[in-house]
């Protein structure tokens, strides 16, 4: 049984039609064509698909259409401002901390709810924040430099 | 670097296959050159280092370099993007396509200002002589390419002359992937486009006895439910409504079922082996006569996946008679000949392009869903069908890499030197790629109702070998025996996963060294040296050992370090090895030192890239993972069941690259997986003072060997 939804997706209401129990995934990647978000298992353990649900890191395959609404909901698309990358994406370009990049999206949006509530994150705190999303290439170390340069950057 | 008279043999790289200079690069309008290539970008940055190999050598900026995806309607066939082969080959023929195609545009210019090629003054495309100007782009037109690629061009730049290879540009792909723009295959849309899933057993294939899909048809949104024999799938008009039905379909069909699998796979390994192969014998009776103690020991290595983060992904779509794929798979024209044959179709009536996929580490799922999305697509009436597969759908279907059994003996003198050593493996093929055997290597081919023949994996052929790789050592050994032993039946589907081989046996070997060294009273590092005259793998050696203070090592409760060593495939990038771990109720990494020699690195950032995530993965698969066997088939089917390293496990990583620009470039992709393994394994010796031989070294293993002391 479709129903309609309005959605608050980086600062834009959209309305979409779909079932209530749609993961709100599909309701990205094919109802609003934001594709940065990805899918990886489906049950929320491996990250690809974290998008920041009132700030807080979630997995979109795992959040049903029903439970956001009234939520804001940041994808890595809303990460920087229009026309300009978020710091963190700046650095992780600088510390090219990516091999395939599939993941990418999802430890973005895991690094910046560290950085919103914790400006000035140690090595381990890094880590930490990051231990739900997996990576298969053994990009971690540079993805963590690329987190802490820039949170460096941001207090300068 | 080739000479004249093997060139006459055999051209450079790829140009043996694809000669014809228009095949390689096309000087476009907007001042721009596209490259051809039929490697393919995973997440190695392979595009990026070909980009610069045509700017170095064309003499232009990297940005005038546009790189092709790879299609079968455009692109050279280079085969597989495998081997850690790509700078070899296809760099080496670019390079030198590039090297001719340079050499045509200063003939034309010459002729077309009046001067003699010397007076040219060129610099980024544009050429200069007498106060008159003109470029590569005003001297070319079709025909200039036309024409095979003189192997014989001479280069434009020494080593030391260099502008663009050999410095570390920035990949050319990662502004799209960080920025989270629409890149991957995973990401591509056409329209009218229908999503496709496709239902298989939860275990082991042996037909589909019933069906009631009246569950699944009620899900708005079903288009169809496509059944071909064993062969089941789903088409909707939204993902999620191919996925509910998905489910559906799973909880309402009932299977055959399927064979049981062996309890014990390293025993049942050796007890299966059809073909023994000696692939190295050398004999020397007085050194022989010199053997004071003899050594044995058997090691194992599971079932390994290739785990990739994003599962595989293809949309296929017919128009009238022709076939159209879009693939993330590593050689879109072996697939394109699979596809043909399930098919019935002729090659030329397929095309398929690449578009990039998550890391796969070898062959993982790419290729099956290729096959799901046109089996699916030819009842799609037209429209293009999107397949992905599912995590347990990756998990469960794609191949793995092989188990291995293996065992080794060695004996020493008196001096504590190795007179004789002795190789045995047990392993199934490591390849079952398409493109590689009469029968089409694609899953749904063997559960269509009229089935195509499961193709056993096989092994390629020595030098680089395959479950051989590594398998012959690199050290001095007087008498020396290395046995293949070859299993045909397959009870797990298996291909290759990255380094083939090389990472069971380099683990093998080098854990081995390590006991000897410890029988022979020697420290590691001096008993490997002294076994070594390769000076090139003496250096790495050497350099690791000094970068992790090997000499300085201070013993501590819990503490260990331990070393291993490689020269990938005996032929290509040389890499050694130090872990330093602590045991406690598990093994923690805390750093890996690496140095690694891969001649001449045309993107040194690159090649630290590869080496890094290399050694990580690799650290991961010995600590962690294993392919967990149920009664008929994977039982390991998401990541909880599939644990891999997580960042804060991840170990600190070094690396130091010997610099070597006047030798031919070798792949860094694999290099680091065997001596990765090894160096832990020794590490966790070191601290224990007991040897685990069986992979993955967890708690429960180690506790094991513990207890049995």
């Amino acid at each position: 049984m479709t129903e309609r939804f309005s959605l608050t997706i980086n600062g834009a209401e959209s309305v979409i039609e779909a079932d209530p129990d749609t993961p709100l995934l599909y309701a990205l990647r094919n109802d609003l064509e934001l594709k940065g978000t990805r899918f990886g298992c489906g049950t929320g353990q491996c990250g690809a698909c974290f998008v920041l649900i009132d700030g807080h890191p979630a997995p979109a395959c795992d959040t049903p259409l029903w439970s956001i609404a009234g939520k804001h909901v940041t994808t890595v698309e809303g990460l920087g401002r229009p026309g300009a990358l978020h710091p963190l994406q700046e650095a992780f370009l600088a510390e090219q901390a990516a091999q395939c990049g599939y993941c990418t999206s999802g430890i973005l949006i895991s690094a910046a709810a560290l950085l919103s509530k914790n400006p000035s994150p140690s090595e381990s705190d890094v880590r930490a924040a990051l231990d739900r999303n997996l990576c298969r290439c053994g990009s971690h170390n540079r993805m963590v430099r690329a987190v802490l340069r820039a949170a460096a950057g941001a207090r300068t | 670097m080739n000479t004249v008279a093997d060139a006459r043999l055999r051209r450079t790289g790829s140009l043996e296959k694809n000669p014809r200079l228009s095949q390689w690069l096309r000087l476009e309008h907007d001042g721009t050159v596209s490259v051809f290539s039929g490697k393919v970008e995973i997440g190695q940055g392979i595009l990026t280092a070909l980009a610069q190999i045509a700017a170095e050598e064309l003499g232009i900026a990297p940005e005038r370099i546009r790189m092709v995806s790879a299609d079968t309607s455009l692109s050279p066939n280079e085969g597989v993007t495998s081997g850690s082969l790509s700078i070899q080959d296809s760099g080496s023929a670019l390079r030198r396509a590039c090297a001719h195609a340079r050499a045509l545009l200063l003939e034309r210019a010459a002729e077309r200002l009046g001067v003699p090629i010397g007076v040219l003054q060129v610099e980024d495309g544009t050429m200069r002589a007498g106060g008159r100007t003109t470029s590569y782009w005003e001297c070319t037109d079709n025909a200039l390419f036309d024409r095979d690629v003189e192997d014989q061009a001479s280069l434009s730049n020494s080593p030391g002359e260099h502008r663009v290879v050999g410095t570390s540009i920035p990949r050319r792909d990662l502004p799209d992937k960080i920025a989270g723009r629409p890149r991957f295959i995973q990401d591509v849309v056409l329209p009218r486009m229908l999503h496709g899933r496709v239902v298989r057993p939860p275990h082991g294939f042996a037909g589909l006895d019933s069906l009631d899909d009246a569950k699944a048809k009620s899900i708005s949104g079903v288009v169809a439910i496509v059944r071909d024999g064993g062969f089941l799938g789903v088409l909707a008009e939204r993902e999620d409504a191919a996925i509910a039905a998905q489910r559906a379909l799973r909880s309402a069909a009932s299977w055959k079922e399927a064979a049981t699998l062996p309890r014990d796979i390293h025993a049942w390994l050796k007890e299966n082996a059809l073909d023994h192969r000696v692939i190295s014998e050398k004999s020397d009776g007085e050194a022989q006569s010199r053997k004071t103690r003899t050594l044995a020991a058997s090691y194992s290595k599971p079932y390994i996946s290739h785990a990739s983060i994003g599962p595989s992904c293809a949309l296929a779509l017919f128009e009238g008679d022709k076939l159209t794929v879009w693939s993330h798979s590593q050689g879109i024209f072996n697939l394109r000949h699979d596809l043909a044959v399930v098919l019935g179709m002729s090659e030329e009536a397929v095309v398929v392009r690449h578009a990039e996929g998550a890391g796969c580490y070898g062959h993982n799922g790419a290729d099956d869903v290729a096959l799901d999305a046109a089996l699916l697509a030819r009842t799609a009436g037209n429209r293009p069908v999107r397949v992905q597969w599912m995590r347990d759908d990756e998990f469960g279907w794609a191949p793995c890499g092989p188990a291995m059994a293996l065992e080794l003996h060695a004996s020493l003198d008196s001096d504590g030197n190795i007179v004789a050593w002795q190789h045995d493996l047990w392993s199934n093929g490591h390849s079952s790629r398409p493109g590689r055997s009469d029968q089409p290597a694609l899953l749904a081919s063997w559960h269509l109702a009229r089935p195509h023949e499961r193709p056993s994996a096989i092994n390629m052929p020595l030098p680089a070998g395959a479950a051989d790789r590594n398998a012959i050592p690199l050290y001095d050994f007087p008498n020396q025996r290395v046995v293949n032993h070859y299993v045909r039946e397959m009870p797990v589907r298996t291909s290759a996963l990255r380094s083939l081989g090389a990472y069971a046996n380099v683990f093998a070997i080098e854990s081995f060294m390590d006991e000897l060294a410890r029988a022979a009273g020697a420290d590691p590092v001096a008993f490997r040296l002294r076994h070594l005259s390769d000076p090139r793998a003496r250096a790495v050696l050497e350099a690791v050992a000094r970068r992790a203070s090997w000499s300085g090592w201070t013993p501590r409760e819990g503490r260990g370090h331990g070393i291993g060593f490689a020269k990938y495939k005996n032929l290509g990038a040389y890499c050694a090895v130090v872990a330093d771990v602590e045991v406690g109720h598990e093994v923690k990494v805390h750093r890996l030192n690496i140095a690694v020699d891969v001649g001449l690195a045309i993107n040194p950032d690159g090649v630290r890239n590869q080496i890094e995530g290399g050694a990580i993965q690799s650290a991961s698969w010995t600590l962690k993972e294993q392919v967990r066997l149920g009664e008929r088939g994977i039982a390991s089917l998401d990541w909880e069941d599939y644990p891999i390293l997580k960042f804060s496990e991840v170990p600190s990583v070094e690396i130091e690259l010997l610099d070597r620009p006047d030798l031919p470039s070798a792949g860094a992709g694999e290099a680091a997986q065997g001596p990765t393994a090894a160096a832990i394994a020794n590490a966790v010796e070191n601290a224990l003072g007991v040897r685990v031989r069986d992979l993955p070294l967890t708690p429960e293993r180690i506790v094991a060997v513990i207890e049995r002391q």
